[in-house]
């Protein structure tokens, strides 16, 4: 059984099609990336996955069961996670608070400080733990983002463009700890514009243009394909 | 047991500024000199201090909803003067015998907490959010207002009670503890005053509990960014709408204890300057911190009676301006600035000692 699959998701922002007929599928433990010129409908397409939008027709199916009409917090009940484009940190509180909101439905106490403290180490913010998270750089904020966004254990990650603003070596550790927490189980669809960071980690690529699927493969087909090529071209004359 | 200490160390927390043994040295102090004080004073005085006690709680109710929770309410006083009516309604009718006025206020600020459930339900889960719930709020605090402002003719009455329109309701019972013999009084002098001291710890304490906990972390959160909260598996609206019927409880318990003080509700404590004060002590104070909104209730409310002296309306432009001076300088409160610093002072003098 798939983990994700989107049944010819349409949605409309006034008469903006932004989301045209995608199917997708994604298999249980893929590292699976979505790329496409600006507004082609990518983050849109996460919202709806995550039911902060909610499509016009089309169905949404998470580990085979229909979530297309679930709240938003009971998707990630059934272990979803994201990590926003813009990040999306608890900006008026401490490095360690933002970490402890997200862990704390799952451990308490002891655990719960001893699971921090990992997570901490995890994402090199040990020493700004006690900094207020809207003092961050925008690489640590993402990295912040993400370190929440995997305390929760998802099935599935979201990733919304995780390296921007990101040195190509840090892009390049990203890419290492996406790998490594796919080797531990986890599916993860990452939109992201950085093709060394999509070379490093996906097994298969979408390209969104349009809102519309407009080419499916591995990243050496998708390279080579010229009209893909050519969209991206088309844009940099816009 | 362990969770009875687990509740203990939640009495500190990221959320509420005050830790260590100079803050809850300088509490007990606070508390003994409060406990204190009814003694080398004048029953008048004592009163009067009832008085601005009784305030603090719609204070905190707004410190709840808007500083921590980060929704804008106007609607605390429609609370305030629902449960102060459910009071005068229920007393009015069933007497004062066997303790009913304790059981009234309870039944008051419980009918205040369920009008919350129905107003919340309707606003948080129709997403009306931001500038919008001031505005909704509001409205129902004047509609209340106006409501109860045009039932002075003999028609308009519950049982016993009449509602008395724009001069509102009076002579309901004060609160009286059954006693064998004779029941006790609590007249709005000492007797009322140790009652709500002690509400006043309780409330106090309790809420640093609450915002220290796990469900503290949530509200904090939503306040920041609901869209991450969510996102981390919260149902949002259901943490908004537990957090504004127990502000509106809050607000409820002003609004009783305030009818149990003066023996009287009228309409006018649910208007637009009734509405509009509490906003601006919690503002001043600090809406984010419970400590910085208990003082700042107090000094303000102090002020503003001794200007009152000299005519209410210079009272109320001195609050005006306190509010600008207080969103000019201090945006996040004069009180918790202050308190800030008094810390920072604090640490830095104790690491040059240490
Ligand atoms: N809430 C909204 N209301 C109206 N239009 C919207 C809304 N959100 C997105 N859009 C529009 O939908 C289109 C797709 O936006 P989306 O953010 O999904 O693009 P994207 O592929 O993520 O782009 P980028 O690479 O720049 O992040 C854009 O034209 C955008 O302006
Ligand atoms: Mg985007």
């Amino acid at each position: 059984m798939s983990l994700l699959e989107l049944r010819k998701l349409n949605k409309h922002f006034g008469g903006l099609h932004v989301t045209n007929g995608v199917n997708l599928t994604l298999e249980p433990g893929e590292i699976h990336c979505l790329i496409g010129p600006n507004g082609a409908g990518k983050s849109t397409l996460f919202r709806l996955i995550l039911g902060e939008h909610h499509p016009g027709s089309g169905d949404i199916l998470f580990a085979g069961e229909n979530i297309t009409a679930l709240k938003s917090f009971a998707r990630i009940h059934r272990g979803l996670s994201v990590k926003f484009q813009v990040p999306g940190v608890f900006k008026g509180l401490s490095v360690r608070q933002n970490l402890e909101i997200a862990l704390q439905s799952r451990h308490r106490g002891a655990e719960l400080d001893a699971e921090i403290g990992r997570l901490l180490a995890f994402l090199g913010l040990e020493a700004e733990q006690a900094q207020t998270a809207g003092n961050l750089s925008h690489g640590q904020k993402q990295w912040l983002e993400i370190g929440m966004a995997i305390s929760l254990k998802p099935r599935l990650l979201l990733l919304d463009e995780p390296t921007a603003g990101m040195s190509p070596e840090e892009t390049h550790m990203t890419g290492e700890m996406v790998q490594r927490l796919n080797a531990d189980g986890m599916t993860v669809l990452a939109i992201e514009h950085d093709m060394a960071f999509v070379r490093q980690v996906a097994r298969r690529v979408t390209v969104l243009h349009l809102g519309q699927v407009f080419a499916q493969g591995s990243i050496d087909e998708i390279v080579a394909d010229e009209r893909v090529a050519a969209i991206y071209l088309g844009q940099a004359h816009a | 047991m362990n969770s009875f200490l687990s509740l203990f160390r939640r009495l500190e927390g990221p959320q509420t500024v005050g830790r260590g043994p100079a803050f809850w040295g300088a509490f007990a102090i606070v508390l003994l000199a409060a406990l204190a004080y009814p003694l080398f004073s004048d029953g008048y005085t004592v009163g009067n201090t009832v008085y601005f006690f009784v305030w603090v709680f719609i204070a905190l109710s707004l410190c709840l909803i808007w500083g921590y929770g980060g929704s804008l309410s106007f609607g605390q006083t429609a609370f305030f003067g629902i449960a102060g009516y459910g009071y005068g309604i229920l007393t009015i009718n069933f007497g004062s015998a066997y303790g009913f006025t304790l059981l009234a206020l309870v039944l008051a600020v419980m009918i205040a907490a369920l009008f919350a459930v129905l107003l919340g339900y309707f606003m948080f889960f129709g997403r009306i959010a931001g500038v919008f719930l001031g505005i909704v709020t509001l409205a129902v605090t004047l509609m209340l207002e106006r409501f109860m402002a045009q039932t002075a003719g003999p028609e308009w009455h519950v049982g016993a009670a009449r509602l008395n329109g724009f001069n509102g309701m009076s002579a309901m019972p004060p609160l009286t503890i059954p006693w064998p013999g004779e029941p006790i009084v609590l007249f709005a002098d000492v007797g009322l005053y140790y009652l709500v001291l002690g509400l006043l710890v309780l409330v106090y304490l309790g809420l640093r509990i609450l915002m220290n906990s796990s469900f503290g972390n949530v509200i904090v959160a939503i306040r920041e960014n609901p869209e991450r909260a969510e996102m981390l598996g919260y149902d949002v609206r259901k943490y908004q709408l537990i957090t504004f019927v127990i502000g509106a409880a809050l607000a409820g318990l002003s609004g009783v204890l305030y009818t149990v003080w003066g023996q009287y509700i009228t309409p006018s404590s649910m208007g637009m300057t009734a509405a509009a004060l509490p906003l601006i002590w919690v503002a001043v104070g600090g809406r984010s911190d419970l400590t910085s909104t208990v003082i700042g209730t107090l000094i303000v409310l102090a002020a503003f009676q001794a200007l009152t002296i000299y005519g209410s309306q210079y009272a109320l432009v001195f609050m005006g301006v306190l509010l600008v001076l207080t969103v000019l300088i201090a945006p996040n409160g004069l009180v918790l600035g202050v308190m800030n610093w008094l810390g920072r002072f604090a640490s830095r003098f104790l690491q040059r000692a240490g």
